[in-house]
């Protein structure tokens, strides 16, 4: 089948590759991009573990394909924060043990981060349901959630404060 | 899985889209939101030859409220409808159902007319048109009509869409003024697809009793019904059969049940809309 160019904005840097185009935007950013950061699980849109943001809101990468992300901006777990310089998000995950095999954290931050961008004061109750999308076999979600009130304090706390 | 390979086209204006559809006949499949269609390309249920993605015609990526009715463009994602609190605050069955469909990532990407024409049974979106007496704008090679919601659903995962068609509009008239509305579905988890979906709008006369009931049903049948707006009534309107989530015997109970709540819950809020 004939590949297709395909350019993107993928955490801040412009992107190009080939690609068939029934490539979805996860293999892409695994496979052709190296970004194997984001995690494939259900790859039908029920776990949630490949979420990314497009243009700043979530979605599922596996139900996308590359081509459709052309002239989009996607951000990946690794545009997110790196292990010098973690994210409030990563590091709250890690303070309070908001992972155990870690497969689904990716997607959980990124649910997350798009979450406290709306919701800067989190509420248990609805961040049950605004988080539902995303499946952990491990945690049972308390410390997930644990996690995310943590980070809203971290995001909160002034930038000098926080090193 | 992946999907099996396919000829990838992205119109970018309405005509283009239907000429190319017209041309691949049944061997081309729309593509919009995606979160349908793409899990059942991945699991290989679905093996197009071609795929029209809508996704560059721009000028279908809008809603608004005329007067009465609220006119939905092929592109408008779920989540525009979720964020638009005029739109929420004139139809509380519109509110009570969008959180219910899938999860906000869902949302984001998913769109009204695309869950509309994919025609599943158990949907919000097409439990709504059918309850609103919505009407969808079809537009072909051979031209533009209108369909009635009740018109447009055929059965399951099929509609009245003919070869080379699309709905490129959805227009949904909201309940009048001091009526009252409500959604409510019973489902295994969160975001799941339903057991079962009941909506409601209850009208009130000036004396206090009621005026008008509509009653819609949802993954009942193989169709969203509008059923007698009697709970008892309204049970024996869908025709559920047994399946690996539940006998026919529980989803007829679970009918009139869910007929019941929504059918109180639409007139309590009618009641308070018109004190």
């Amino acid at each position: 089948m004939k590949e297709v160019d395909v350019r993107l904005t993928v955490n801040g840097r412009e992107c190009t590759a080939r690609c068939e185009p029934r490539t979805t935007l996860a293999d892409f950013l695994r496979g052709h991009l190296g970004l194997t950061g984001t995690h494939l699980g259900c790859e039908h849109g029920v776990c949630g573990a490949c979420t990314v943001l497009l243009d700043g809101a979530t979605a599922r990468s596996c139900l996308m394909l590359a081509v459709q992300g052309q002239g989009h901006e996607v951000t990946t777990i690794e545009g997110l924060g790196t292990p010098e310089n973690p994210h409030p998000l990563m590091r709250a995950f890690s303070e309070m043990h908001g992972l155990q095999c870690g497969f689904c954290t990716p997607g959980f931050i990124l649910s997350a981060h798009e979450y406290l961008r709306e919701n800067p004061r989190p509420d248990r109750q609805a961040m049950r349901k605004d988080l539902s999308g995303n499946i952990c076999r491990c945690t049972g979600y308390v410390k997930i959630f644990a996690a995310v009130e943590r980070a809203a304090e971290l995001m909160a706390e002034p930038e000098a404060a926080r090193s | 899985m992946k999907p099996a390979p396919f000829e990838y086209h992205a119109p970018t204006d309405l005509g283009e889209a239907v000429r190319l559809l017209a041309a691949l006949g049944e061997h081309g499949r729309l593509l919009a939101g995606g979160q349908s269609l793409m899990p059942m390309l991945n699991l290989r249920l679905a093996r197009p030859e071609a795929i029209v993605d809508l996704n560059r015609i721009t000028a279908l990526a809008y809603h608004r409220l005329d007067d009465e009715t609220l006119v939905i463009g092929a592109l408008c994602r779920q989540r525009e409808i979720e964020r638009d609190k005029e739109v929420l605050a004139r139809c509380a069955a519109i509110a009570d159902a969008i959180p219910l469909i899938g999860h906000i990532g869902i949302r984001n990407r998913g769109t009204v007319v695309g869950s509309l024409a994919h025609a599943d049974p158990s949907a919000e979106w097409p439990v709504l048109a059918v309850l609103l007496d919505a009407t969808l704008e079809v537009e072909g090679v051979a031209g533009r009509r209108s369909i009635a919601a009740q018109d447009f659903f055929k059965g399951l995962f099929a509609t009245d869409l003919r070869p080379g068609e699309l709905v490129v509009e959805a227009r949904f008239p909201l309940p009048p003024a001091g009526a009252g509305s409500a959604f409510i579905e019973v489902a295994r988890r969160h975001g799941d697809f339903a057991l079962g979906a009941a909506a409601a709008v209850v009208e009130l006369a000036a004396d206090g009793s009621v005026a008008a009931a509509r009653l819609a049903l949802g993954g009942f049948d193989s169709v969203p019904v509008r059923a007698t707006p009697d709970p008892a009534a309204a049970a024996a309107d869908v025709h559920p059969v047994d399946d690996v989530h539940a006998p026919a015997g529980y989803r007829r109970k679970l009918a009139e049940t869910l007929a019941r709540r929504a059918l109180h819950l639409a007139e309590q809020r009618a009641r308070k809309a018109g004190r």
